[in-house]
């Protein structure tokens, strides 16, 4: 790409915008051209979903909106609560996997953001003891993450990063490795989360059903690199059992599942 | 929420195999051993052999008994030096690591002379050791000389080998270096460093016995190691296998100490301190 300067910054004023991707690309060190470019905004408040195949660069692009990367090209604009304590941080980032520290319990791994930004003891006594009832773990909290359950863990997760009261959730395949029991109970948990809190979640994803039953909107990515195939609005108020059996989500998930197709070509059962 | 799988708060491993295999594994090395001494006996009095050729068991714990006021002095000094040998590599080790960890200049320049001290074999270096640096010194020099390294790659190995997505957490959080090195790092690498330690009480020992019999040819010395090479002179073969004797169960104590506090400090969360059936 020939723009010289790639730009990771934070501007308030996004007109209701949460994330703002432009021409965003990244090649790594080793060559590969893993995203973009790619155009992505996100309103506040909004679920969105990426979907796409294996390596196609939605966990890249997800790295690069929590500044864990820097994009090769173009810019990253995240917007940044006001007046936001100590204690708070804008985003919160989940992980495929659990990563949790295996070395201490339940309730020092939820508290390990607030420790790291130095947050008041009393506010941190506080806030991880309201995260853990949230998510549901208040029995749990002296637990070492061994002595969890898949599902466990990744509450555990969730509840870390929800911890500082992010604005922005970014979520990386979160229940993937789960089974599906407990991932529809988790997905549900999430939604609930969602409609109670407001944050801004972007979720990554390669099951077409999680995605249309989670995100208002499911964006559709092309295989490497990266870029934007189809965006899909999921227009169901409520969800919930019956939408999941509803004839409106199999239309949805139908829909879907076309504007991914013609990107699996060469690639079975991916 | 509440009809998740509760998990498994206590580890009770309840197999009812489990309990019989242990036992045989400790009696069974138990009674090899019962076995050889006796073979041992049998061969030397059926074949009259004097204890200068080959002591029987019996005479060597009688010396060890008889001889006891001076092996037990010996085996003090040895073991005063195994362990300040050890804690010297210990600190030595662990710090040398955190350095490298912390400036890659630092560990460019440096390592190398670690892998060259660590490959000169240390019976060549003590006898020059000894000649620059008062004895005592020189022996627990020796003892680090052998202990530091093991401490030194593994802690190096286990600070190279933090969760990437923790580290990106951290990175998220936007952790000061030594938060994470306090919080991430340091806890990462533990069980690699109790690996590291745990080879290094073997060979703080080693080291001391090497010094010990290198300082002993140059006519001082009251260690364990020393006195083997001077009832060697004597040809007192039952007080050199009574102090070889020493010498063992001194390892065997070491290496048993430092597997428990391994075990003691990792038993809550590490894949090694947990039993198969959890």
């Amino acid at each position: 790409m020939a723009e010289p300067a790639a730009s990771s910054e934070s501007y308030s004023g996004m007109a209701g915008l949460a994330v703002s991707l432009r021409g965003v690309t990244k090649v790594y060190d080793n060559g590969v051209n893993a995203l973009g470019p790619l155009d992505l905004d996100v309103r506040k408040g909004e679920l969105v979903s990426l979907l796409g195949p294996s390596g196609c660069g939605k966990s890249t692009a997800l790295r690069l909106i929590a500044g864990l990367n820097a994009p090769t090209s173009g810019s990253v604009r995240v917007s940044r609560g006001v007046g936001q304590s100590r204690a708070g941080h804008s985003i919160g980032f989940v992980f495929q996997e659990p990563t949790l520290m295996p070395w201490t319990s339940v309730r020092e791994n939820v508290r390990l953001p607030l420790k790291l930004s130095h947050a008041p003891t009393a506010e941190a006594n506080a806030r991880v003891g309201d995260a853990l009832i949230q998510a549901g773990l208040a029995e749990f909290a002296e637990a070492y993450p061994r002595e969890l359950s898949g599902g466990m863990k990744m509450r555990v997760s969730l509840a870390r990063a929800l911890v500082t009261d992010p604005d922005i959730l970014l979520m990386d395949e979160p229940f993937a490795a789960l089974d599906e029991i407990t991932r529809f109970r988790l997905n549900n948990d999430l939604l609930s989360l969602w409609r109670n809190l407001r944050k801004t979640v972007i979720f990554v994803t390669h099951s077409v059903f999680e995605s249309v039953y989670l995100s208002q909107r499911v964006v559709v990515m092309t295989p490497r690199p990266g870029r934007l195939s189809a965006e899909i609005r999921i227009d169901a108020p409520e969800r919930g059992e019956e939408f999941r059996t509803s004839a409106e989500y199999a239309a949805y998930c139908r829909e879907v599942s076309h504007a991914l197709a013609p990107l699996q070509s060469g690639q079975p059962g991916s | 929420m509440t009809s998740l799988q509760t998990p498994p708060l206590s580890a009770e491993p309840a197999a009812p195999g489990s309990h019989a295999l242990r036992l045989v594994r400790i009696l069974l090395p138990i009674v090899v051993l019962a076995a050889g001494i006796a073979l041992w006996e049998l061969v030397v009095r059926l074949n009259n052999i004097p204890p200068y050729v080959l002591p029987a068991p019996v005479a060597v714990f009688r010396t060890l008994i008889a001889d006891w006021p001076v092996l037990s002095q010996s085996l003090a000094t040895t073991l005063v030096t195994t362990f300040e040998g050890f804690v010297a590599a210990a600190i030595g080790g662990v710090a040398l690591a955190l350095l490298f960890n912390q400036s890659k200049w630092l560990e460019y320049s440096l390592f190398p002379y670690a892998v060259i001290l660590q490959v000169t074999p240390v019976i060549a270096v003590a006898p020059l050791l000894l000649i620059y640096l008062p004895q005592q010194t020189a022996v627990v020099v020796c003892a680090w000389i052998v202990g530091f390294f093991p401490v030194l790659s593994n802690t190096t190995l286990g600070l190279n080998s933090v969760d990437r997505n923790l580290a990106g957490l951290f990175q998220l959080y936007g952790a000061s270096r030594m938060q994470t090195l306090r919080y991430l790092k340091l806890p990462s690498a533990l069980p690699f460093m109790l690996g590291g330690l745990r080879i290094a009480g073997g060979l703080s020992l080693i080291g001391a016995v090497v010094a010990e019999i290198a300082a002993g040819s140059a006519g001082a010395g009251s260690g364990l190691a020393y006195r083997i090479a001077e009832s060697g002179y004597r040809l007192n073969i039952p007080r050199m296998f009574a102090a070889l004797l020493l010498l063992s169960a001194a390892g065997i104590v070491i290496y048993g100490l430092l597997a428990l506090t391994s075990h003691l400090v990792l038993r809550r969360w590490h894949e090694s301190a947990l039993g198969k059936e959890n």
